[in-house]
């Protein structure tokens, strides 16, 4: 299967379920799991990087349409699509990636997925939140909402890895 | 002019990451005005039909506390017609006129952001438009920005944009309600002048100043008045009489004589507010 298809796969999939199910979830208002980002955290590690920008504006865009928060998503994903490539650098820098290859944990280790993981949605979580309140004045309630929505949408990017990576070349 | 292009091509990934945020903080600042998010927001019937068909999965979940608050409706709804046709005939008659209620079923709602929303299954084909005030069966809910030929968003009454003329019931006293809080029963009355002294209980309705939504329906009731030391307006919380977190159906409400209102208004150009 081609590597297009299969990302354009994984892209509508991972919308539907954000779109369809998390989105929906009601957990006191503070526990807000943003799960769309996993699409661009398994594009291949060569991505030609504008193309990343890019793919990471638009994943946003489709946020911000059924969310009516028109540019907040958009504005957060291309941060994440900015530091991928560096954090990639920084935590995988002795794995050799062939051309079409994605940081899967068969390959960066659970640990290594983690990490990656964890230091991405946390970024995304951190702008996405403090530019929906636009303010510091309740700053510390607001960084716990981050920590906690960060630590619970890193919890279920990896439980779904972990049920569907296996299958992913 | 050559080097300037060998620097953007160099630093490609940098520039455009700059530019994508720009356009993208650009898109957000402009979608927190409510004037402009009138105007920004494009609502399509694609979103609408995602949205309706969990709706209609999820729904069958909530029909009977949804029944219970129907039926409370309509016990509220006879006690009240009895009271006025027997007291001021004439009146329901304008009131008739004026104003005309289509019901329309929530498809999609959101209590905890900063910035909420409600989509409903009626749009323009239904003669929904934008501006029009939006209620549920016991208040205020929120004002229609978008609409599309079948579903219509809603700019809730817990988004940082929405600002409601309201009245406090006993004196009659001009106040305006926001939603300040990020707690989504609960909001505040501002703007009160310094010499009322507001207690819990104290009934706070819509003003009916603003060609949005009709005189006296109900927004909340205030739970809340701490007296401040400075002269300034003041404040108070108040706990909205519509639950968010089960909005089921919404009536939207069609002011007939609008145009002609804003018109006297504001001969010059037609906008309220």
């Amino acid at each position: 299967m081609s590597n297009t298809i299969k990302h354009s796969i994984y892209f509508l999939l991972i919308m539907a379920l954000q779109v369809l199910a998390l989105n929906h979830m009601n957990l006191g208002g503070y526990l807000n799991p943003y799960v769309y980002v996993l699409f661009l955290l398994v594009l291949p590690v060569h991505i030609n990087k504008s193309l990343l920008l890019l793919l990471g504006f638009t994943t946003g865009l489709c946020m911000d349409y059924f969310g009516n928060t028109l540019g907040l998503h958009a504005s957060a994903s291309v941060l994440l699509a900015f530091m991928r490539p560096s954090v990639i650098q920084l935590f995988f820098k002795n794995l050799d990636f062939s051309e079409r290859e994605s940081p899967m944990i068969s390959r960066v280790g659970f640990m290594g997925f983690l990490k990656y993981t964890f230091v991405l949605v946390f970024s995304h979580h951190l702008l996405l939140f403090y530019l929906e309140v636009l303010s510091f004045t309740d700053g510390v309630q607001t960084l716990l909402a981050v920590l906690l929505s960060s630590l619970l949408s890193t919890a279920v990017i990896m439980i779904l890895v972990l049920i569907f990576g296996s299958r992913k070349t | 002019m050559r080097n300037l292009f060998l620097f953007l091509k160099k630093n490609q990934f940098f520039v455009i990451f700059v530019v994508l945020q720009l356009v993208s903080l650009s898109l957000l600042f402009n979608s927190y005005s409510y004037h402009k998010s009138l105007s920004f927001n494009t609502v399509s019937d694609f979103r609408g039909m995602v949205f309706s068909s969990y709706d209609a999965i999820v729904d069958y979940f909530y029909l009977r506390a949804e029944n219970e608050a129907l039926v409370e409706e309509n016990a509220r709804l006879r006690s009240q017609q009895s009271v006025v046709v027997s007291d001021q005939d004439s009146v329901v008659g304008i009131h008739d006129t004026l104003y005309q209620y289509v019901a329309a079923d929530v498809v999609s709602n959101t209590v905890h952001r900063r910035n909420n929303f409600i989509t409903i299954n009626k749009g323009k084909l239904a003669g929904v438009e934008k501006e029009m005030g939006v209620i549920s069966g016991t208040g205020i809910a929120g004002i229609v920005i978008g609409v599309s030929d079948n579903y219509a968003l809603i700019m809730s009454l817990l988004h940082q944009n929405a600002i409601i003329s309201a009245r406090i019931k006993k004196n009659q006293h001009l106040v305006n309600v926001a939603w300040k809080t990020r707690d989504h029963t609960t909001g505040m009355v501002i703007d009160i002048p310094s010499h009322i002294q507001l207690v819990e209980g104290d009934t706070i309705l819509s003003s009916g100043n603003s060609l949005i939504f009709p005189k006296d329906i109900m927004i909340g009731t205030i739970i809340d008045h701490q007296k401040s030391a400075s002269k300034g307006l003041e404040e108070a919380t108040l706990k909205f009489s519509t639950e968010f977190n089960r909005l089921g159906h919404v009536y939207i409400i069609k002011n007939q004589h609008k145009e002609e209102q804003q018109q006297l208004l504001n001969p010059e150009q037609g906008s309220n507010e």
